[in-house]
């Protein structure tokens, strides 16, 4: 399998963490110093995935309330990652950038999503594996050992994950990385080592410079995902996916917050369809709200 | 030793509503100091507001020429400097809060509570995951400061109190990490109440058909005196700025009165009104699921409907 090592970087903090991760890291090892003399003149994005019930599906608490039904539901790349990978792509395309790395932290499944990653035109993925749910500090950490690893300039993940809600993960790398975060991004320009993004904000439109490397998260409307066709996703199973075991990090991912109940929502009935405008503000008036 | 911080948001030299709201939702720990942080170039008008709001202990001002547009890069190490003396803190769920509190919480080294709409007692909570399909309790730590942004659309605001509490000045104590500038903030400089707060909500979607078309929409929330929203499509194909994006990405808006027009009821719509008073649509599809859940439904043509409602008003 050709390995692209032009780009790669001594990790920011050296330690043992990789040396016994077999074959794989071994090598990268013995090419560091063959290297790490070539100045890196091209730009890698790194683009962290998230398998997630995709966002069709009317999602339901189980009857026992001990989590929520995604048994047999369809699961799909978290939308506000797949236009990460997107506009990650699209850069890359453009000549900005020269590799586009997907990630994944989770179970055996979320391949799937990687190799969507893949087809979608990532030149290969890196797997975390782990059986436990990964909260965002933690996915935050595990993160910040890849970037040691990969030297991006881009970090680029979505606003937020469609499951979880919580819009943590890219604030939290950016502060372990210590580097800048422009979040909720609709737009990004890149020139001279800068990044310009505009982004949503609850006042309109904000614009930021920052410098890379840099921790993106993406908006809606920054663009719309490519869809993948038949010979992209054949030619995807033979790109490159690294599996890292998570135990072989050295990292603290455990859980911070316990989640000790679901419930599902208060339900809120439908009411009357009425005849005339004038029979609504007949009740709008009755009710006091006109 | 339960003491509570809030940083505040603020804009041109107001204090945020949505800052009272998150000193509502953190009356709820039942805790006896409330400390409320204003990080501003000129911070006084803003702490003069803060001190009268009712609960609050004491106003600290951080004054600094960053912080006339502060990211959150900037802010973050200062609320991990000033954390360590408080059992909580806490922001609002806006996109200010969302972009600074967990960088916060990363640099203090615990999780975050995002999008708090209940709280239970001092470390647990309510929050909605799923675009609000399912609602968590979750736990926090007893030992660790708790993080928490609190979703302004599930709370009432603060009143004034009887009197102003302290004001009190720090220094503050981080740098400028020097490699994010803030350039410029667009706003689509709407007239009207402030979608976010308001106590009408009128949104139009994709069915509006254009930017004139929300002339229409305009003219009758005017009428009501009501905010304008959208759904996502209008947003999208341009009749409206983004700002006005009702939703699971968009605003989260609680009124007493919102109307859907030309609106399908998508899930992730549907999310940002839940807490809404009344809901009333107006579609011309007797079938669309907006139905489901509005209070009062009219079917036909909203270009009909809309003027003729006006006259009526
Ligand atoms: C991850 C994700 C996040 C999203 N976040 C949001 C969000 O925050 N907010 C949001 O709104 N959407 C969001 N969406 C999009 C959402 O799924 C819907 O696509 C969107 O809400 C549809 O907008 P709409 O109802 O205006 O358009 P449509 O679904 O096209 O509905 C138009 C409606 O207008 C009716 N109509 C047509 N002509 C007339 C007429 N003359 N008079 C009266 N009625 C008429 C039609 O019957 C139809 O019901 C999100 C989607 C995804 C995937």
């Amino acid at each position: 399998m050709p390995r692209q090592v032009g780009a790669w970087r001594r990790p920011l903090r050296e330690r043992g963490a990789f040396a016994g991760a077999g074959p794989f890291f071994m090598q990268d090892w013995l090419q560091w110093d063959v290297f790490e003399t070539q100045e890196p003149n091209t730009m890698k994005i790194l683009v962290p995935i998230k398998r997630v019930v995709d966002y069709n599906v009317r999602v339901k608490v189980k009857s026992d309330g001990s989590g929520v039904e995604t048994e047999g539901v369809k699961m799909s790349i978290n939308p506000f990652d797949e236009i990460a990978l997107e506009e990650a792509l699209r850069i890359k395309e453009a000549g900005n950038a020269e590799e586009v790395v997907v990630c994944s932290i989770g179970g055996k499944d979320c391949q799937q999503q990687l190799r969507t990653g893949l087809a979608m035109g990532a030149d290969r993925a890196l797997h975390v594996t782990t059986d436990e749910a990964v909260q965002p500090l933690a996915a935050a950490r595990i993160l910040l050992e890849l970037i040691e690893k990969e030297g991006p300039e881009i970090v680029f993940l979505g606003k937020q994950a469609i499951d979880d809600d919580n819009s943590q993960t890219g604030q939290m790398l950016a502060a372990l990385w210590e580097r800048p975060q422009a979040t909720f991004a609709s737009k990004v320009e890149l020139a001279d080592g800068k990044a310009t993004i505009t982004r949503e904000v609850d006042a309109g439109l904000e614009r930021l410079e920052v410098d890379l490397p840099a921790v993106l998260t993406s908006d809606l409307r920054l663009n719309e995902p490519r869809f993948v066709k038949l010979p992209d996703i054949m030619k995807a199973k033979r790109k490159q996916l690294d599996e890292i075991a998570l135990d072989e990090l050295d990292v603290d991912a455990g859980a911070q917050l316990e989640v000790t109940a679901y419930e599902p929502p208060p339900t809120r009935s439908g009411g009357r369809i009425l005849e005339s405008a004038r029979e609504l503000v007949d009740e709008l008036k009755n009710k006091g709200l006109l | 030793m339960s003491r509570v911080l809030i940083i505040a948001q603020h804009g041109d030299g107001s204090l945020n509503p949505a800052t009272a709201k998150t000193l509502f939702g953190a009356k709820g720990l039942r805790v006896d100091d409330i400390d409320v942080a204003v990080f501003a170039e000129d911070a006084g008008e803003v702490a003069a507001q803060a001190a009268k709001l009712d609960g609050v202990t004491r106003v600290i001002k951080l004054e600094h020429p960053d912080f006339a547009h502060p990211t959150a890069a900037r802010l973050a190490p200062e609320i991990a400097a000033l954390a360590g003396n408080y059992s909580h803190v806490l922001g609002p769920s806006t996109t200010f809060g969302r972009d600074l509190m967990p960088r916060a919480a990363a640099l203090i080294g615990v999780g975050q509570v995002s999008d708090v709409q209940e709280v239970l007692d001092s470390h647990t909570f309510k929050r909605p995951i799923y675009a609000g399909n399912a609602i968590v309790t979750v736990k926090a730590p007893a030992d660790r400061p708790v993080i928490a942004t609190i979703r302004a659309a599930s709370f009432s605001a603060a009143g004034e109190g009887e009197s102003a509490c302290e004001i009190i000045s720090r220094e503050p104590t981080a740098e400028d990490p020097g490699h994010t500038r803030f350039i410029d903030l667009e706003t689509g400089g709407g007239e009207g109440p402030d979608l976010q707060t308001a106590d009408r909500v009128v949104s139009g979607g994709r069915a509006v058909g254009s930017s004139e078309g929300f002339e229409t929409i305009y003219s009758f929330a005017k009428k009501l005196g009501a905010a304008v929203g959208a759904s996502r499509a209008a947003v999208d194909a341009g009749y409206v700025p983004n700002e006005l994006q009702v939703g699971q990405t968009g605003k989260i808006i609680a009124p007493e009165l919102y109307f859907a027009i030309g609106i399908s009821g998508a899930i992730q719509h549907l999310t940002g009104i839940k807490d809404a008073g009344t809901i009333v649509a107006i579609n011309k599809d007797a079938e669309a699921p907006i139905f489901e859940i509005a209070d009062y439904g009219l079917v036909g043509d909203l270009f009909e409907i809309l003027p003729e409602l006006e006259k009526l008003i």
